[in-house]
């Protein structure tokens, strides 16, 4: 058997047999689990959302909370709706990567340093009683390894946050990687992203903030050993709250027309 | 060589340890022990398919041209893995979003490859596979240890419950940063290996290759 098996007609056969019946078991097992795995990716999403919005999860059926949310699709220079884009079908972060649907950003516009940015974006509605009462945005922005993906929901004066979370990220265990810490993301509820003159005045700053300071309401507290983090997520801010990013929109909203 | 069932399975957990006397997997075993949750599911994931490779490996083991034997067993080696990942992703998701490239990168553990090779190429079936578990379960040994070592000093909590009250959460416990960063399994793991040579002297260097003569090839990867 051994003379034989060694054959190069028995090596060819054994070749083939073996990838025929690999193939199988592997696009088999692709094919039957994936419609459970794009049900995960999609229940991931939404719990992230539900998590930035400050709404606990545990415990409770995702796809029900999630419900009261209504995505919309906004132009992010006209600041306005966009009727002609499916929301729930929409991909804001491939679309970041096409020409077609992203620009590319100059250096001095690109704070949060993310290369392109998308035309368009989408933010989901939390309404009661026909008023807006919170609304999640999209972030994204580098930090020190990573890029940070995030949410940031408002109340529905788009000024006061209502939480801030992320989801992906590689920043270092301990240190950068804090921003997950409940303690740390505890600090933003309540927090005013705009001054009263309607100017961008988030600020991150190093050490605990001055509860007596008038700018306490626009400062949140540093991670302590991770400057470069700490500095990413005010950039990310900074740009996506900005002309650039939903400044418009938030202006629109403010003003009371979408 | 030994042919019961039961030797097979219990040697390499303390006599034959792959890890800490054949030196094989020490990849995954940095880079997955951070938390003892993740560190659970690799093990079960690494046995899974050390066991099912070696079962189907020496099942076709007379028929495998010798001219294309390794790759015949990095093919069933690869597909196995593709197969774990893949179940990880519908059922068990944000462990396998943690675990990210470590489920595909058991295609290059060398204790897949070295028992593939050493033992299941020249046994039967039933047997490789008993030899398959075993040796998942002496990774498992380490790793579970490594991982409750770094989980423990690195974040004061054990299996995701707090045990240290750590300084941030309002107590009085500063993690060491170290020991959640990949290098400090090295640090782990050789204590480690030096406690399990004093408990058995037997293990201490020469003697290596008279114990594990099958492994000698292997010895050099990774």
């Amino acid at each position: 058997m051994s003379s034989n098996k060694d054959s190069i007609q028995s090596t060819i056969t054994v070749a083939l047999l073996l990838c025929l019946v690999c193939s199988v078991i592997v696009s088999g097992a692709a094919v039957f689990l994936k419609p459970m795995q794009q049900a995960n990716k999609l229940l991931d999403k939404k719990t992230n959302i539900l998590l930035a919005a400050g709404i606990e999860t545990k415990g409770q059926d995702v796809e029900k909370l999630f419900e009261q949310f209504t995505p919309k699709v906004v132009d992010l220079d006209t600041g306005r709706y966009v009727s002609d884009i499916d929301p729930v079908t929409y991909d804001q972060r491939k679309a970041a990567k096409d020409p077609k649907l992203s620009d590319a950003l100059s250096s001095n516009d690109d704070i949060a340093s993310i290369g392109r940015r998308a035309k368009y974006a989408t933010v989901y509605l939390l309404e009661k009683d026909g008023e807006l009462e919170r609304v999640i945005l999209p972030v994204k922005g580098y930090a020190l390894w990573s890029t940070l993906y995030g949410f940031l929901a408002l109340e529905g004066d788009g000024n006061t946050v209502a939480g801030l979370g992320f989801y992906e990220h590689a920043e270092t265990p301990g240190l950068g990687g804090e921003i997950d810490n409940p303690r740390w993301k505890g600090l933003w509820p309540g927090k005013q992203m705009f001054d009263a003159n309607g100017s961008l005045a988030v600020d991150l700053v190093k050490g605990s903030v001055d509860p007596a300071s008038p700018k306490a309401v626009h400062q949140v507290d540093g991670l302590s050993g991770a400057t470069l983090t700490t500095n990413g997520v005010e950039n990310l801010l900074l740009f996506w709250l900005g002309d650039n990013g939903f400044g418009p929109y938030l202006n629109n909203l403010r003003a009371g027309g979408v | 060589m030994t042919d019961s069932a039961k030797s097979v399975v219990v040697e390499p957990i303390f006599e034959n340890n792959p890890i800490a006397l054949q030196i094989l997997g020490i990849c995954s075993a940095l880079a997955v022990t951070s938390n003892l949750e993740v560190t659970l599911v690799m093990c079960i994931a690494l046995t899974a398919v050390v066991a099912c490779s070696n079962f189907s490996i020496a099942l076709i083991r007379n028929r495998v041209p010798n001219s294309i034997r390794i790759i015949v067993q990095m093919v069933i080696i690869a597909s196995l893995v593709i197969v774990v990942d893949q179940i990880l992703k519908a059922y068990a998701y944000s462990i396998s979003k943690q675990l990210s490239v470590f489920v595909g990168l058991i295609i290059t553990n060398c204790i897949v490859m070295g028992r593939a090779e050493a033992f299941a190429m020249k046994n039967k079936p039933g047997l490789s596979f008993m030899d398959g578990i075993g040796n998942g379960l002496g990774y498992s040994v380490v790793l579970i240890a490594v991982a409750f070592f770094r989980e423990l000093f690195g974040s004061g909590s054990l299996y995701g419950v707090e045990i240290f009250k750590t300084v941030t959460e309002g107590g009085w416990y500063v993690p060491n940063g170290l020991m959640l960063l990949p290098p400090s399994a090295f640090f782990v793991i050789g204590l480690l290996i030096w406690a399990l040579r004093t408990w058995k002297p037997k293990q201490v260097e020469e003697k290596e290759y008279e114990l594990a003569p099958q492994n000698t090839s292997m010895h050099e990867a990774h």
